[in-house]
């Protein structure tokens, strides 16, 4: 890998950005649709998330009156986190770009880094809604945090290393890990860490402003404009991240794995199809559940924790 | 055919402690009565694999034996017995449901770190999951201390009953057909005789939260 760039990862990487950028808000848009039309509402289109965004670039850019600069700087820092954690990591083909530094941690903190600043943007103004919001979002992240450590250590226990690519292309060669009790653990616990992490609804509803549940929203109520589009699709492509990454960890075929453009096109369209697999999961448990009440949070990711740590634990047991 | 033993055995083995933790995690008694009744049956698929595996007859009696009683009759009465309350929500255990999960994840890396120890004495793939049904027993120690409701109580002690079976059936690959009989059958004793308490304890004190009762009156 070291002096050569094969051209093939620096199209993967371009895909990989590309595809996530245009693919997360649609991903978005065909989770309402299909809780619209559960509820029996015909609902927006699917392309509605990427209207609004197109809509508001257009917008003028206000600030509030007391903002300091954390304000102007946090939804850069929110999106280029977000774009080198989608660039690194194999979504499209498990040798893109710096793939060998694509290791789980890393991803984990550059996510954190967007979380951090998104907390701190909620924080500048000195409203109160982006305080509270700031503080129960921090509250949910450490909660989660853990929860989500734990398991990707369980995957790569069983790997014996915690490379996302390595992780993967030795899924692919022991496809019956896939079904072992470790992995299915690990897979509970990351779902309902990418829920806490996405603010899907049984910890945090996206469709509402009511100021009594609402954490994500609370956050980014002070922007408006372009800003509030760049703060709102680095939040989209880090759902479209964690979606992909759950996806290719536990069902990794498709996944391109030599460079041909073949197989760049199949690790494209397998990646589509996982993905949206899994959107229609989550729009079904947002159909079928209620928001939790934040009190009892705590109980739904110390249940994400004990999964992953059982996973981790019988994953050493069957080694 | 052993790989596909051994995925089984894992599975089924992971199944009966996931049980035990959701036990933890649920309030209502509904639903972790249903989970008993999950775990009673992957109990059950790990005496009939094992039974298949080694080609032991009494033990594949055994496995039916336990997907009957664990799996169907327990739970049905525990059922039974939860809709005498009407509120049937664990409401204040004495350690809450976080730190309760904690706790369990504590004790299921307690069990591992135990348990590896005794299993490597005699390593095959069977042996090797012994920890998971040690901590199923913890698990179930835990939830017989920490919560107040009848019904609860009942639950971790078939909790226990369920780890030491399991950790039975790895570890030796089933006790005499008597023994086990006799394990079930007394579990299966002790629910009826909850079952008569809880209307007794009702009629007399209008709770079944054995904290407080207070005095034994006849």
């Amino acid at each position: 890998m070291t002096g050569t760039i094969s051209i093939y990862a620096v199209v993967a990487t371009l895909l990989q950005v590309v595809m996530v950028a245009l693919g997360a808000p649609l991903l978005v848009g065909i989770m309402a649709k299909v809780k619209a039309r559960a509820e029996g509402r015909v609902g927006a289109p699917i392309n509605q998330p990427l209207r609004d965004l197109r809509k508001l670039l257009t917008k003028e850019r206000l600030h509030a009156r007391h903002a300091s600069v954390v304000l102007v700087i946090a939804p850069m820092l929110i999106m280029a986190s977000t774009v080198v954690a989608v660039a690194i990591s194999p979504l499209v083909s498990t040798h893109p770009l710096l793939g060998s530094s694509a290791d789980i941690l890393v991803i984990v903190y550059l996510l954190l880094t967007g979380s951090a600043a998104a907390a701190l943007a909620g924080l500048d103004p000195g409203t109160a809604f982006g305080g509270m919001g700031s503080s129960r979002a921090m509250t949910i992240g450490a909660l989660a945090e853990p929860a989500f450590l734990v398991a990707v250590i369980a995957l790569s226990i069983q790997s014996g290393s915690s490379n996302l690519p390595s992780i993967m292309v030795s899924t692919l060669a022991h496809p019956q890990w896939v079904l072992g009790p470790s992995r299915l653990l690990a897979l509970g616990a990351l779902l309902i860490v990418v829920i806490a992490e996405t603010g899907r609804i049984p910890v945090d509803n996206p469709s509402t402003h009511l100021e009594l549940t609402m954490i994500h929203e609370a956050m980014i109520l002070e922007y408006a404009g372009p800003e509030l589009a760049l703060v709102t699709l680095g939040e989209t492509m880090r759902l479209g991240l964690l979606f992909s990454l759950l996806a290719n960890l536990f069902l990794p075929w498709g996944i391109a794995t030599h460079s041909s453009t073949l197989s760049l096109v199949a690790g494209v369209v397998s990646l589509a199809l996982k993905t949206v697999l899994i959107a229609l999961g989550v729009a079904l448990i947002e159909v079928r559940s209620a928001k939790l009440r934040l009190f009892r949070l705590p109980e739904l990711l110390a249940g994400g924790f004990v999964l992953s740590v059982l996973a981790v634990v019988t994953g050493l047991v069957t080694r | 055919m052993n790989s596909t033993y051994i995925a089984t055995l894992e599975l089924a083995a992971g199944a009966v402690l996931l049980s035990a933790i959701m036990t933890l995690w649920r309030r209502n008694v509904r639903s972790i009565v249903a989970m008993l009744s999950v775990q009673g049956m992957a109990l059950a698929a790990v005496a009939i694999v094992l039974a298949l595996h080694e080609h032991e007859h009494a033990l594949l009696i055994t496995g039916c034996l336990v997907f009957l009683v664990k799996g169907l009759v327990v739970p049905h009465l525990l059922r039974r017995v939860s809709l005498l309350d009407p509120r049937s929500r664990e409401s204040r255990p004495l350690v809450n449901v976080p730190a309760s999960l904690v706790f369990a994840a504590a004790l299921i890396v307690l069990s591992y770190v135990v348990g590896t120890r005794i299993t490597s004495l005699s390593p095959s793939s069977a042996t090797h999951l012994a920890p998971l049904g040690l901590a199923t027993v913890l698990v179930g120690y835990f939830m017989l201390v920490t919560r107040r409701r009848a019904v609860s109580k009942i639950v971790g002690l078939i909790l226990v009953d369920n780890g030491i079976a399991l950790v039975t059936f790895l570890l030796t690959s089933g006790v005499p057909l008597i023994v086990e009989l006799g394990s079930s059958l007394d579990v299966l004793l002790v629910v009826v005789v909850l079952q008569f308490l809880m209307v007794s304890m009702r009629r007399h004190s209008d709770t079944d939260r054995l904290t407080e009762m207070k005095a034994l009156h006849d």
